[in-house]
């Protein structure tokens, strides 16, 4: 294996309306065979995606936000969402499903995936990356 | 260590032009591209918004898309640059990354 | 294309995976394997009950390296290794643990 790369999928898309939030995902979870460093950043609308309580059974098409809750497993473990975002929606940390992941370098302990962070940090992260996918 | 980002969707109907500006560093790129090129007029709704980065962010419009929406050079912010295709490879290759506002 | 058991017809694509996820019974699960030339043992349930529910916690069929890591976690390093999975499923745990627990494809398995 080559050396790693710091890889940061940007979400930007409400789950349910357009497809990109689904492909977004699927291609963190194919991604996540390379073995790089992956975080995923969530703000404006991709906040939505990790809203708690989503309920897909009346129109027909399924719900993958527990699928979040599996990527600890994938070695994916830095989920940034931007606190600007969630207070121009009216939300908050609250708001969000849990989503926890065991550390493999501290006894295996459970810590939250999900880090809220400022606007300005999320500038930060995003000038940290070698590569940026977006959707 | 700078990044280009490219916005592709009018200012008008979503967002993105607005949050790719409130995330740039000081010395970014920023590209309009196909719809995107409305968010160059002179005179608009959030031309004020955009001139307000335009001291610490490098500016671009991709040239035949606005040409192609029938918006003349003389329309657009004075901050704004009009680059072409070969200006928007150039823009990719002296900036460290790319990213893509959708 | 179409498993036949006792009266019953469940379509499946191309590569056996059963079209809705719905369809899936344990009779179901011996039929699908008896077509993958598996003997189910209580060791193959194991493994097709685990995938059943982490499917059913996460939506998602885990790739073969999660599914083995969490196998490890919660059946102990004897079961949660390469040649044990490979033993059950021949053709891989993804491949044919999947198809017989009814779930789709792990998603990036190719």
């Amino acid at each position: 294996m080559s050396e790693t790369k710091k890889f940061l999928y940007v979400n930007r898309k409400a789950p349910y309306g357009t497809i990109y939030a689904l492909e977004s995902l699927e291609v963190v979870l194919i991604g996540a065979a390379f073995e790089q460093d992956v975080t995923l950043a969530f703000l404006d609308d991709g906040v939505f995606q990790l809203a708690k309580g989503q309920n897909t059974d009346g129109i027909g098409v399924k719900n993958f936000s527990p699928t979040f809750r599996a990527l600890g497993d994938y070695d994916v473990t830095k989920l940034y969402v931007e606190q600007e975002s969630l207070a121009e929606r009216g939300l908050t940390q609250d708001d969000l499903q849990e989503i926890m992941y065991e550390d493999e370098d501290d006894d295996w302990e459970e810590k939250p995936s999900i880090r809220i962070v400022s606007r300005a940090e999320m500038a930060d992260i995003m000038a940290d990356q070698d590569v940026v996918l977006s959707f | 260590m700078s990044t280009l980002h490219t916005v592709n969707k009018s200012p008008f109907a979503n967002q993105s032009l607005l949050s790719c500006l409130g995330h740039c560093k000081n010395g970014d790129a920023v590209l309009m591209i196909e719809d995107a090129v409305y968010g160059a007029l002179a005179g608009s709704g959030v031309a004020e918004a955009v001139k307000a980065h335009a001291g610490t962010v490098s500016i671009y419009v991709l040239s035949e898309d606005a040409a192609a929406r029938g918006i003349a050079d003389d329309r657009l912010l004075s901050e704004i640059t009009g680059i072409g295709y070969d200006g928007f490879v150039d823009l990719v290759a002296t900036h460290d990354r790319t990213q893509n506002w959708l | 294309m179409s498993y036949q058991y006792n009266g019953h017809t469940v379509e499946h694509d191309e590569e056996g995976y059963i079209t809705n996820l719905s369809d899936w019974t344990k009779e179901l699960a011996d039929v699908i394997a008896k077509a993958e030339e598996i003997e189910m043992n209580e060791e193959h349930w194991e493994v097709v009950n685990f995938l059943r529910s982490y499917y059913e916690e996460y939506q998602i069929a885990p790739a073969v390296r999660v599914l083995i890591k969490a196998v490890k976690k919660t059946m102990g390093p004897e079961k949660g290794n390469n040649k044990y999975m490979y033993e059950l499923f021949p053709y891989g745990p993804a491949k044919q643990a999947c198809k017989i627990a009814g779930l789709p494809k792990p998603t990036g398995c190719v």
